[in-house]
């Protein structure tokens, strides 16, 4: 297919539009996190540092922080083991029900997280009768944290070669040895690839949060929704928000560099083949 | 799961335990006998955890839908009603929730689409090796921002005075204000990378040599797109759609910020949760969701969307 010399430049033109329609948004955040004036009108009448030097000051921020951070680590580190655990038995072994296991993995993100959420809610209160806290949001987080890890992992595993398991086990080593000297070698950029995603979306997640968090408790996303109405906390927000857009760019970077010829929307990752 | 359990070619012969400098114990060497064991050793603490929390929930979502709430204690009570779901069904208001919530989830997976096919053709087939990653990172760096963030964001540019007004005054345009429109054009651009990068990565897996044997043959650059890309595409599409429909199906938060009173699914859900503390019935409405995307999945599954997503 040859494509004339226009088409490419209307194409071209085209990128270019749906970028700027990407990145003006996040440039305005930007640009309201210096605007002196709080209703943050168009253009702005003057530049201002206020909130950059209130933004470090907040108790409420940083505590949101601590509660974001410490959630995202711990649901990551549960959806590495059982991701992990998952793609392994799901590659490596065919059963009774393997078909629905990998269907039932992609629910979490199929079904809207309004969904999970009231799902987890309703188990948690009525059920169960266990309060709400940062734990049932850690469980919850986990749930659909687990198949960024397990897309990433299973892709590589099914462009590992089988051979470097099979020498290692010929020249007697046992399972664990095997899994310990050469297969998680192999792994160990796919599960940092999907374990950065994992916290990623952890650490950003609202909707199935706001059903599972305990009173009194705040994460920074739900910091955010409380205190955008706020005229006098609604410039923070922004700050924070730029603070947020510039770190997001060390994983981001990390992740592409690290997963090689993948391209992942959500963690799930788009793979060339089924085995 | 009884008599099939069957190993797949990656794995390590069944009698290497017999080597002499073999350091295995005995628990490994357990393992290596019984590839029944070590399924079972892999797939029991995931699998356990998807059915005890996730599937238990949907289970327990499904049953709480058909118990009531007591109107005194504001207690959930257990008795059996299909009162809730009725109420969800037949109701006009909800009704017409339904189809909005609906037809706002079509609209943004449209726009979506319309926008992702030619940035990410571009990005696949047009855009040289270096600008192609280029083009893939700066697609992605917005999925990690924060969703409030955009929202907002979307939020200061539709307010009265704020830069729609300013870009449109010239040539006599306005903001729509705060509502569907607001939620739609919000909606669609928070999801816009996970309906681009898919369809990205269905357009690099077309071989080139395809499309060449196609204008090889004559084909016009469309009649190559539609026979040859087309096809190949589909399941790249419905995977990106997956995404957006959902993903805008279950949303009240961006409502909540642009959309003034409109109402969707979710902020029934919501305030069915919170302030009307009324679980049972939010557990009615959230069926509807689920519903509809179970049916879509339904649909789609042989096209083998659900292994790109």
């Amino acid at each position: 297919m040859r494509l004339s010399r226009s088409a490419k430049v209307v194409l071209g033109v085209v990128t270019v539009l749906v970028l700027l329609f990407i990145y003006t948004p996040l440039l305005l955040v930007v640009v309201n996190s210096f605007n002196a004036d709080r209703t943050f009108g168009w253009p702005p009448k003057g530049f201002t540092l206020e909130w950059w030097g209130k933004a470090f000051d907040s108790p409420g921020v940083r505590e949101a922080v601590l509660s974001s951070l410490w959630v995202a680590v711990v649901s990551t580190l549960i959806s590495l083991l059982l991701g992990t655990l998952l793609a392994l038995s799901l590659q490596r072994y065919k059963f009774f029900g393997r078909n629905i296991i990998s269907l039932l993995v992609i629910l979490p993100i199929a079904l809207p997280g309004v969904v999970t959420g009231i799902a987890l809610n309703n188990m948690f209160t009525t059920i169960l009768g266990v309060p709400l806290s940062l734990w049932t949001v850690v469980i919850a987080h986990a749930t659909f944290c687990m198949v960024t890890v397990f897309n990433n992992v299973i892709a590589r595993l099914r462009r590992m070669s089988p051979g470097l398991e099979e020498a290692s086990a010929d020249l007697g080593a046992g399972l664990f040895t095997t899994f310990n000297l050469v297969t998680f070698p192999q792994l160990r950029s796919a599960l940092l690839a999907g374990g950065l995603l994992a916290f990623a979306l952890s650490f950003d997640e609202i909707i199935v949060t706001t059903f599972t968090i305990g009173a009194g408790e705040t994460t920074l996303p739900i910091w955010i929704l409380q205190n955008l109405f706020r005229p006098n906390q609604a410039p923070v927000v922004n700050v924070v928000a730029v603070v947020l857009i510039v770190v997001s760019i060390v994983p981001i970077w990390l992740a592409q560099k690290l997963s090689g010829d993948s391209v992942r929307v959500s963690g799930a990752r788009v793979k060339a083949d089924e085995r | 799961m009884a008599q099939q359990i069957q190993q797949l070619p990656p794995g390590p012969p069944r009698d290497a335990g017999s080597v002499p400098r073999a350091k295995t114990n005995a628990f490994s060497a357990l393992l290596h006998r019984s590839p029944r064991l070590r399924l079972a050793g892999l797939l029991t603490a995931p699998a356990g955890w998807l059915v005890l929390v996730y599937i238990a929930a949907l289970t327990a979502l499904l049953i709480t839908a058909f118990w009531t709430v007591d109107t005194f204690t504001g207690e959930v009570s257990t008795v059996w009603t299909t009162e809730n779901i009725v109420t969800v069904l037949t109701d006009p208001v909800y009704q017409r929730i339904t189809l909005r919530t609906l037809w706002i989830a079509v609209a943004v997976t449209v726009i979506d689409m319309v926008l992702a096919l030619p940035i990410a053709f571009f990005i696949a087939k047009v855009a040289s090796a270096r600008w192609e990653k280029l083009l893939v990172v700066a697609v992605l760096m917005p999925l990690w921002a924060s969703y409030l963030v955009k929202a907002y964001a979307w939020r200061n540019i539709l307010a009265e005075g704020g830069l729609l007004e300013w870009l449109g005054a010239p040539i006599g345009l306005s903001s729509p204000g705060y509502g569907e429109t607001a939620v739609i054009l919000t909606l669609s651009y928070i999801w816009l990378p996970y309906m681009i990068l898919p369809i990205y990565a269905g357009f690099d897996r077309v071989p080139d040599s395809l499309l060449e044997a196609s204008g090889d043959l004559g084909a016009k650059p469309l009649t190559t797109m539609r026979l040859v890309m087309l096809p190949l595409l589909v399941p790249s599409i419905i995977a990106g759609t997956i995404f957006t429909f959902s993903l805008s199906l279950g949303d009240y938060i961006t409502a909540q910020i642009v959309g003034g009173t409109t109402q969707m699914l979710g902020t029934v859900v919501y305030a069915n949760v919170g302030a009307a503390n009324n679980l049972p019935f939010a557990a009615a409405v959230s069926l509807v969701p689920i519903a509809i995307i179970m049916f879509y999945l339904f649909i789609v599954r042989r096209s083998g969307a659900l292994n790109s997503l």
